[in-house]
């Protein structure tokens, strides 16, 4: 029997999974006095300009051009001037501010100006006409096989065990077909059951036999059909972007490579686009600079993430953000994980509370171990793509300071970069002329963010042409 | 016979210096309770002694994000690993004057330093240097240039840097400069060549 691979969210962990046409993202689901709380800040910032004050007792958020206020401990508020309630008290923590999850359907849309279907109970939340209904059809000629069709592609985490095979989609807006439970009228494949809880949806199907997936017409096509007689094992698990091909025997076979360990937060969906691997410094117990008595690092280099993913997104690239939540990931890990994606560039995300402006880093080489035959030493992988790196460094530099970052280019010995394979760069965020607010701000994030992807977007063709 | 007055003023003499007897005891009792307290938390080196000789430091500067020449004139013993070690110290006594342009710990020191040949310099800094040194990119990787450029400068044939902490491996310096690798000298120099 196969293990399972880890998850990026263990699975007792709440969580509100968000669908938006910019972007797919997840956050952590916090319990308050018997209520569930989602921050409003971070739900708000992958999905346009945001920036929030806290004085006189209230919190003030601005969305684009639309400004809110809360009172901490009222459920009513203002959105434009107009009064909204919320299903419980707002909170304010750590100078962050907090909603009531069973508010959204009703709130988000004031902010949005556009439709979002709330799934409450299944905490997943679709912004505009994400969704996407599975299509199913049983054939029968020459061996019984289900084929199902998504209108976009799909990125499911599948596993299977005797008599099922699961289909877990973690990142894809993939709501209920028209019967979430379909019977087939085949003694093979039997049933299909659609569900979806915390955050994820599932479609498990019933057999008889072992099943093996096989993707196509771009992943928007999964095809399940008989393993091979020769299938040695009877229960596995595989990320649909899992890296490593499937062991022989395996009955699940993937589309493309893809990280091995840890499963990234989120994956790219689109093959055919450059992909960037955004990696926020830090996360869980490790919580890198204090940068204020509240402020801590790993927080702002998350949000300042979440932002570059959707500036790289909006300039046409697929982003692989390494942690779209407060966890743990070794330095090995993130280097792992960003290696056998075949990205053409990662950047490491790093605030601090001295100076100003902001730095870009590539790495400066420690002393090589001794590389042996085709294997390079882990240490030392990333000197072949430094050059490129430098590049990319100076480009990144050059967009900051057309966008009035005072910005300065060094070498550090931090990793991972020197683990990395593809071009590599740091950025560290400092404070701007506001002081230690800046880093908490999300437009001044944001202008940084966008110097960034400017910056990456503006050396494309060259890294496009990189060996 | 005594005058009245005389004895009067004797008296008033006397409970003077027993009361002046009991403050200085308490006054002592009290220097002494503080004194271990004010001490802990600074190092415990011995003096340098020896001829003074003229070495180059390579201080770090927050605000211009570089490392610095200077020169000083320090008091450096005879052997190779104890000339380092003061090196060093020297150098940690600029970063801890108050108005550094590059702030330390007070309580930051050099446990020790060894030699190994070929080539390679160990520093084992204590656990106040970086327990307590400020987490950043580039205030670490300052210090971590000062240390590798100051001991290559002035102590020949070392061509590698490793950073142990409290006689341990440790990842970091402070969350970022990783200190589980040899540093480059002649990286490091170059780097800081071309600032």
């Amino acid at each position: 029997m196969l293990t399972l691979l880890p998850a990026a969210t263990s699975a007792d962990e709440k969580q509100l999974s968000v669908y938006a046409p910019v972007a797919t993202y997840a956050l952590p689901i916090h319990e308050r006095s018997g209520h569930e709380y989602v921050g409003l800040l971070e739900l708000l910032e992958p999905l346009g300009r945001v920036s929030s004050e806290a004085s006189a007792g209230r919190w003030r958020i601005r969305f684009d051009a639309i400004d809110a206020e809360f009172v901490p401990g009222k459920t009513r508020a203002r959105v434009q001037g107009r009064e909204a309630d919320l299903t419980a008290p707002f909170l304010v923590e750590n100078g962050r501010g907090f909603v009531s999850v069973a508010s959204l359907g009703t709130l988000l849309p004031r902010f949005l100006g556009s439709a979002v279907n709330f799934h409450e109970s299944a905490r997943r939340l679709f912004i505009g006409d994400v969704a996407v209904r599975p299509n199913f059809r049983l054939e029968t000629d020459p061996q019984p096989h289900l084929v199902l069709n998504f209108a976009v592609p799909v990125n499911p985490t599948i596993s299977t065990e005797p008599g099922r095979l699961r289909m877990v989609f973690k990142h894809d807006p993939v709501v209920a077909p028209e019967n979430a439970n379909t019977g087939f009228d085949n003694r093979v494949i039997t049933q299909a059951t659609f569900s979806e809880s915390n955050g994820v949806a599932e479609l498990e199907i019933r057999t008889s036999i072992p099943l093996i997936a096989s993707f196509s017409n771009n992943a928007r096509t999964i095809t399940l059909s008989a393993a091979p007689a020769a299938a040695g094992s009877n229960s596995n698990s595989q990320p649909a972007q899992g890296g490593a091909p499937p062991a022989a025997g395996n009955p699940v076979t993937q589309p493309s490579p893809s990280p091995s360990s840890p499963a990234p937060a989120a994956a790219p969906q689109n093959v055919n686009r450059l992909l960037v691997v955004v990696d926020p410094a830090h996360g869980g117990e490790e919580r890198g600079a204090a940068l204020t008595d509240k402020l801590a690092e790993k927080d702002v280099t998350l949000g300042f993430g979440r932002l570059l993913r959707h500036e790289l997104e909006v300039r046409g690239f697929a982003v692989l953000l390494l942690r779209d939540g407060d966890n743990a990931l070794t330095s090995d890990q993130r280097a792992g994980t960003a290696n056998v994606t075949h990205a053409i560039v990662y950047i490491s995300l790093h605030a601090v509370s001295q100076g100003n402006g902001a730095a870009v880093y590539t790495a400066l080489m420690p002393v090589a171990a001794q590389s042996n035959g085709t294997f390079r030493a882990w240490n030392s992988v990333q000197a072949s793509a430094l050059p490129a790196s430098r590049t990319i460094e100076s480009a990144i530099a050059s967009e900051l300071a057309k966008k009035q970052f005072q910005v300065r280019e060094a070498a550090a010995s931090l990793r991972p970069l020197n683990n990395v394979t593809m071009p590599a760069v740091a950025v560290e965020l400092a404070p701007g002329p506001g002081g230690l607010l800046d880093l908490a701000s999300a437009s001044y994030q944001q202008k940084a963010a966008a110097a960034i992807a400017d910056g990456i977007n503006s050396v494309r063709d060259r890294l496009v042409a990189q060996p | 016979m005594i005058p009245r007055s005389l004895f009067i003023t004797m008296a008033i003499m006397l409970v003077l210096v027993i009361s002046l007897g009991f403050y200085f005891r308490r006054m002592q009792q009290r220097a002494y309770e503080v004194e271990p307290a004010a001490t802990a938390a600074l190092p415990v080196t011995p003096p340098a002694s020896g001829p003074t000789e003229n070495v180059t430091l390579y201080v770090a500067d927050d605000a211009a994000a570089e490392l610095r020449p200077q020169s000083a004139k320090i008091p450096l013993p005879g052997g190779r690993q104890q000339r380092a070690e003061e090196l060093l110290r020297a150098l940690l006594r600029i970063y801890q004057q108050p108005g550094a342009a590059h702030p330390l710990a007070a309580a930051s020191d050099i446990r020790s330093i060894y030699l190994v040949d070929p080539g390679v310099a160990v520093i084992d800094l204590n656990a106040a240097f970086a327990d307590q040194h400020r987490s950043g990119i580039m205030v670490e990787q300052l210090t971590v240039n000062s240390l590798v450029e100051t001991l290559a400068a002035n102590v020949p044939g070392v061509q590698r840097v490793s950073i142990l902490v409290e006689g341990k491996p440790r990842e970091t310096l402070a969350g970022h400069a990783d200190l589980t690798e040899f540093f480059d000298v002649q990286t490091v120099g170059q780097l800081v060549g071309g600032q």
